[in-house]
């Protein structure tokens, strides 16, 4: 084991990051997941929440609303719908979701209903988290 | 011909419309090199997406999600045509034009029904005329400063809530893809549906929740990143046309100037010439 997998967190607007980390936590849309070298290979939704890789020591933190990750044995790639460091993210950034994820659940019904209530849960529970 | 002063007002309207296309060159240039590396900082997700979908899509079988397979039939087809919301780039918008021109006629030929969905006023004023009747809708972009993933999601789910609902069977896009300065390629791209290259890639993933679920996911995001991209391939063309037809322009504005100077001169020349004659003439009269 090398102790260290390729990293990578891209949006559709740019790429955040990129480097060799030894962990990786990721939200996954079933539930939290940590991704080491040598992971199964896995393709996970993600739920609004934070990643946090292991790098060099450090643990570097990024807010994420939602995507997909891809993790391989040699690395993880985390496709992002909108991503930004923990430490720009403001509650003003995510009240504009929650308030997007609120609209999208007044207007709907059954499951599509459940999917934003939980979408709107999970992006208050990130808020709480910052 | 003219008199010196209408020479002189000309000379000055040149100049001031060389000042005014060197200006907007000057500032295509510099939008152009954010435009290139927003197009650049959106590849990597892209690329990665695309590898993503291929090895999910590969393991698909025939009943896929309609976006993926498609409806069965290829009667109806919206033609996305993405162009600017400014003139003044050259043959950006009319090359982009042209080839949707070239494809609906081949389509209505064929007996197929066409709608358009126009992105950027510029193209559908070109379209109008022989198309206006195929109109869906539009969208306006030309508030946007910046364009973003965005503005690509309202695009993306506009066309898929027309799919879901029955309203076309094959979507197709338009745009230029940006080459260098000098060269604008225009694409089409056949977007729904997804059509999406086999991984060679053997790896066998575990999908959460299930593939069927993640596919569903990441078909309207395919969609939508496809939109990015080409929007943004987009930007950068109009900025790359723009300059180059903007750094003709200012070329043949000092052609003319020079040309209009000789001429100025040379007018100038013959009033003084025929002074002096009529001087001369009037002495040997005496």
């Amino acid at each position: 084991m090398s102790g260290t997998m390729q990293f990578d967190l891209v949006s559709p607007e740019r790429s955040l990051a990129s480097g060799q980390a030894s962990s990786i936590l990721i939200p996954g849309s079933d539930g939290d997941m940590v991704a080491m070298p040598d992971h199964a290979p896995v393709v996970t939704g993600l739920r609004p929440g934070i990643v946090a890789a292991e790098i060099d020591g450090g643990v570097q933190e990024y807010v994420v609303t939602g995507g997909f990750a891809q993790i391989t044995k040699e690395g993880a790639t985390v496709l992002a719908d909108e991503a930004l460091p923990k430490a720009d993210a403001t509650s003003e950034f995510l009240d504009v979701r929650i308030a997007a994820a609120r609209e999208s659940q007044g207007g709907s019904a059954g499951a599509t209903a459940d999917e934003a209530a939980k979408r709107v849960a999970d992006l208050e529970t990130l808020k709480g988290m910052l | 011909m003219p008199s010196l002063k209408d020479l002189k007002t000309r000379i000055d309207s040149v100049k001031s419309t060389r000042k005014i296309t060197q200006a907007m060159q000057m500032v295509a240039a510099a939008k152009l090199r954010r435009a290139e590396e927003a197009a650049s900082a959106a590849r990597p997700y892209a690329e990665r997406f695309d590898a993503v979908l291929a090895g999910l899509a590969g393991g698909i079988g025939e009943d896929g999600p309609k976006l993926l397979k498609g409806t069965g039939s290829d009667q109806t087809w919206l033609l996305v045509v993405m162009t600017s919301e400014r003139g003044l780039c050259g043959g950006f918008n009319s090359s982009i034009v042209r080839l949707a021109k070239a494809q609906a006629k081949k389509l209505v030929d064929d007996g197929k029904t066409v709608k358009i969905l126009t992105v950027g006023k510029k193209g559908r004023e070109q379209l109008r005329r022989d198309y206006g009747d195929h109109f869906v809708g539009h969208v306006d972009l030309s508030e946007v400063k910046r364009v973003g993933y965005t503005n690509a999601q309202d695009i993306a789910s506009d066309i898929i809530g027309r799919f879901d609902a029955g309203e076309f069977d094959v979507a197709m896009i338009y745009f230029n893809k940006f080459e260098s300065v000098i060269s604008q390629v225009p694409q089409e791209l056949q977007i729904i549906p997804a059509k999406i290259e086999a991984s060679e890639d053997a790896t066998v993933f575990d999908y959460e929740p299930g593939d069927e679920e993640i596919l569903v996911e990441l078909l309207p995001r395919g969609v939508a990143t496809q939109i990015l991209a080409a929007l943004l391939e987009n930007g950068a063309s109009e900025q790359g046309a723009r300059m180059s037809a903007m750094d003709n322009a200012t070329r043949n504005a000092g052609e003319m100037i020079d040309k209009l100077t000789i001429q100025f001169n040379r007018t100038r020349q013959a009033v003084i010439t025929n002074e002096l004659i009529e001087i001369i003439s009037g002495a040997e009269a005496l």
